[in-house]
């Protein structure tokens, strides 16, 4: 699971924080906070050369990132860019931090295969997949089972998924968290031939 | 032609003079003989002088002792993007210092990305007493304590406007310092700052204010005191709401659409922070005659959005997030026929996914929609060498064009091709291109297009483009018209600054960071070229401290006839003879 990965940038990723998904907030030698205008005192040997170097590096790396859909976002923020002026940034930053502060719920809609009805719960409530998992475990009283990214859920005759933006149905625990609280539009439990086919294709 | 020349009196000269005001005209008279260039200089009412370092106060002064009106530029454009560090100059002081002697009859400031400070803004307040507009775009430096000084003291203020700086918000009393005998308020533009001001001193100042055309208001304006406010002023031209956002009321909804109804004038439009779609059909009576709207901080969708554009049959300006989407630009395309302008601006600018659905296919639309178009911002994450060729095959108009792949070195996203035909089809057939800034995956080509037909542009912004020095000498050899080149994350070195050292002088100046120039070529460069200031930024210390040949960090050379400057703060290094010298 993405966050069991320990000691590279994908750890930040599923860490549930104040901000844009792709930020980060704390300053680093190579990543610079963009949100104020007046934290520029940062050298920045590392960027120098990462960027003077050979252009065929990078555009293969940006290739790459266009086919590879689910590899997570990499952290890398670049000093300036996008080329926006600080106080846009501001003001976006405020918008979202309100709204997280203000409380307003992501809500989304919990089925089970054959329960006879449905749930409702706040994805803010939960910071990570583990305590979503158990609480999805103990209102619809079942195991989930053993995740890897090679194989989805082992041991269980059960597989969470859920609809993203796209209205592609997803395997619970593939993407960041940030980014699955983002995109979730409703969860599914599935169950049987289905919930091992998903599981299988991965 | 001397005898002609003299043979009408001064005054009469003076007096034809007078028609005359843009600078370059000016100029053009000033140089036909040297009565002439007396006459000019003593009747010269405006300045303009785009770096605020290529001239000093007491030069000009000396030239132009009759001076009404002064706009000064200060730091370069990519300060904006927190580019150029704290402390790196564009003080305004001296020049209020020099000015408050010289120019007591000074009516007007106007100030781009400079730092302005308390003592400067009393300073104003006190030295000029026939003082009419302050204009401050982008400052910094200032508390509303300044501000206090400015509404107290300025009896005959008739324009402030604090567009975009970046103020200290002690509190918002400083607006309860305008006195109650003070009338002469037209245009006040207060969107950036943070505080509360007294809402009925606003109230009562906006009523007894009757040539007030323009009023931009701040986000802790609340929407339930609109109403109260564009009822006292039903001539206005320009309103920037406050904070569009409250509990959908009847009361308040139809107090707020009818102050808007009775604002007969009203053409633009702006402000809009977290608008409520509820209320955005207060504004719905007066859509069709608004001719410029900025919803750039509203974050509504594409329905709301699509709904409300669709009635502004007159808009020539609009600035808005990509929560717009390409059905919404298509309903612009559609029914704003007048459309001259068009900024899109991301709405989750560091997502690495899109989160909404606008392509290139929108900006693609209103190129062929609006006949009108010219200046363009757009950012996108996709596009192509086709999406610009239709583009520019479509607006053969366009002058201004600013294009922002999210994604540095994105290429085109069908063919993985560079986007170098693209741009080439836009500098080919735009051949009025004033200003161009590039994205996405770029090589050398791109600027062998640029310097064979960009003959017009005067403005160019390149970010993580290129593949060798050939890319800068075909730009620097081939843009007859260039003035300002900024450049970021580019393979350029030495070569093709050396080559082009002239050229530099032809401009008004050049950024470069992030590239490979060496230390040894800005020595050079400052050595050979007397009328250049070639400074280099650089926070890991002296570039005397590493070999010469080590690139340095950022380097902004301008042309200037006042010499070196003085004000730099400790990672900032002027190379010229002296200077050169002391330091290897």
């Amino acid at each position: 699971m993405a966050f069991q990965r320990d000691g590279d940038l994908n750890l930040e990723a599923t860490e549930l924080r104040l901000g844009p998904p792709g930020t980060t907030e704390e300053p680093e030698k190579q990543t610079h906070p963009t949100t104020t205008a007046k934290c520029n005192k940062r050298s920045l040997p590392d960027m120098n050369e990462e960027s003077a170097g050979s252009r065929t590096n990078n555009s293969n790396v940006s290739n790459e990132k266009k086919h590879d859909r689910t590899s997570p976002p990499t952290k890398a923020q670049v000093v300036g860019w996008p080329p926006i002026r600080s106080y846009r940034k501001n003001c976006l930053q405020a918008k979202k931090m309100e709204a997280e502060a203000a409380g307003s719920g992501i809500y989304v809609k919990v089925s089970m295969d054959g329960a006879p009805y449905l749930r409702k719960i706040d994805l803010k409530v939960y910071k990570d997949y583990p305590e979503l998992l158990k609480a999805l475990e103990d209102m619809f009283k079942f195991k989930v089972g053993e995740y890897s990214e090679r194989e989805g859920y082992n041991g269980s005759e059960f597989a969470p998924t859920y609809e993203d933006k796209d209205g592609d149905w997803m395997l619970v625990g593939d993407v960041p968290w940030d980014m699955f609280m983002n995109s979730c539009k409703r969860l599914r439990i599935m169950k049987g031939s289905e919930a091992r086919g998903l599981s299988c294709a991965v | 032609m001397l005898r002609m020349a003299s043979s009408f009196p001064e005054e009469v000269l003076e007096h034809v003079f007078s028609f005359i005001y843009d600078d370059k005209d000016r100029n053009a008279i000033s140089m036909v003989c040297k009565s002439w260039y007396e006459i000019e200089r003593w009747c010269r009412r405006r300045i303009f002088v785009g770096n605020c370092y290529a001239v000093s106060p007491p030069m000009v002064i000396r030239r132009f002792p009759e001076v009404r009106s002064v706009e000064l530029k200060g730091k370069p454009h990519f300060a904006d993007f927190n580019l150029v560090p704290e402390g790196w100059g564009g003080y305004v002081y001296p020049w209020i210092a020099a000015m408050a002697t010289a120019y007591p009859w000074l009516e007007e400031i106007r100030l781009k990305r400079m730092v302005v400070t308390d003592e400067a803004l009393e300073l104003i307040a006190k030295s000029f007493k026939n003082f009419k507009v302050l204009v401050l775009s982008s400052c910094e430096g200032f508390s509303t304590d300044g501000l206090a000084a400015i509404a107290a003291n300025c009896r005959n203020l008739k324009e402030l406007d604090l567009r975009e700086s970046e103020v200290d918000d002690l509190s918002g009393h400083w607006l309860s310092h305008f006195p109650d005998s003070y009338t002469s308020l037209v245009s006040l533009n207060i969107s950036c700052l943070g505080s509360e001001v007294s809402f009925s001193a606003l109230e009562r100042l906006v009523g007894r204010c009757p040539n007030l055309r323009t009023l931009r208001l701040n986000r802790a304006v609340p929407l339930d005191r609109l109403a109260n406010i564009l009822c006292r002023a039903p001539q206005l031209v320009e309103l920037g709401t406050g904070t569009y956002s409250a509990e959908l009321q009847p009361d308040v909804f139809s107090s707020l659409a009818g102050a808007f109804s009775g604002c007969k004038e009203l053409r633009s439009l702006s402000g809009f922070w977290d608008a409520v779609p509820g209320y955005l059909p207060a504004i719905y009576p007066i859509c069709p005659s608004l001719t410029s709207l900025n919803l750039s901080y509203a974050t509504i969708q594409s329905t709301d959005l699509t709904k409300l554009v669709s009635q502004c049959q007159s808009l020539q300006r609009l600035w808005v997030l990509d929560y717009i989407e390409d059905i919404g630009l298509e309903a612009l395309a559609a029914f704003c026929k007048d459309l001259r302008e068009l900024r899109v601006f991301p709405s989750e600018p560091f997502a690495q996914e899109p989160n909404v659905s606008l392509t290139e296919q929108g900006l693609v639309s209103v190129s062929e929609g609006c006949p009108k178009l010219h200046s363009v911002l757009y950012f996108c994450r996709q596009m192509t060498n086709d999406a610009l060729a239709t583009i520019a095959r479509n607006r053969p108009n366009m002058t201004r064009f600013r294009l922002c792949i999210i994604e540095p070195r994105a290429p085109d996203y069908i063919t993985l091709q560079p986007l170098d035909d693209g741009f080439g089809a836009i500098v080919e057939h735009c051949k009025d291109l004033q200003r161009l800034s590039m994205a996405g995956l770029l090589t050398d080509r791109v600027f062998e297009h640029i310097g064979n037909h960009a003959k017009k542009l005067e403005m160019l912004s390149v970010a993580f483009a290129g593949d060798s020095d050939l890319g800068l000498h075909h730009v620097l050899s081939g843009c007859e018209n260039l003035r300002k080149l900024e450049i970021r994350d580019c393979p350029f070195g030495d070569k093709a600054l050396l080559v082009n050292a002239a050229k530099l002088e032809t401009m008004r100046s050049l950024w470069m960071s992030s590239c490979s120039v060496s230390f040894g070529a800005c020595k050079l460069l400052g050595q050979k070229i007397p009328r250049l200031n070639v400074e280099v930024m650089d926070e890991r210390g002296p570039p005397g401290s590493r070999p010469e040949s080590c690139p340095v960090e950022k380097l902004y050379i301008y042309r200037t006839v006042a010499g070196p400057r003085f004000d730099m703060p400790g990672f900032v290094w002027t190379m010229d003879e002296d200077s050169a010298l002391r330091l290897s």
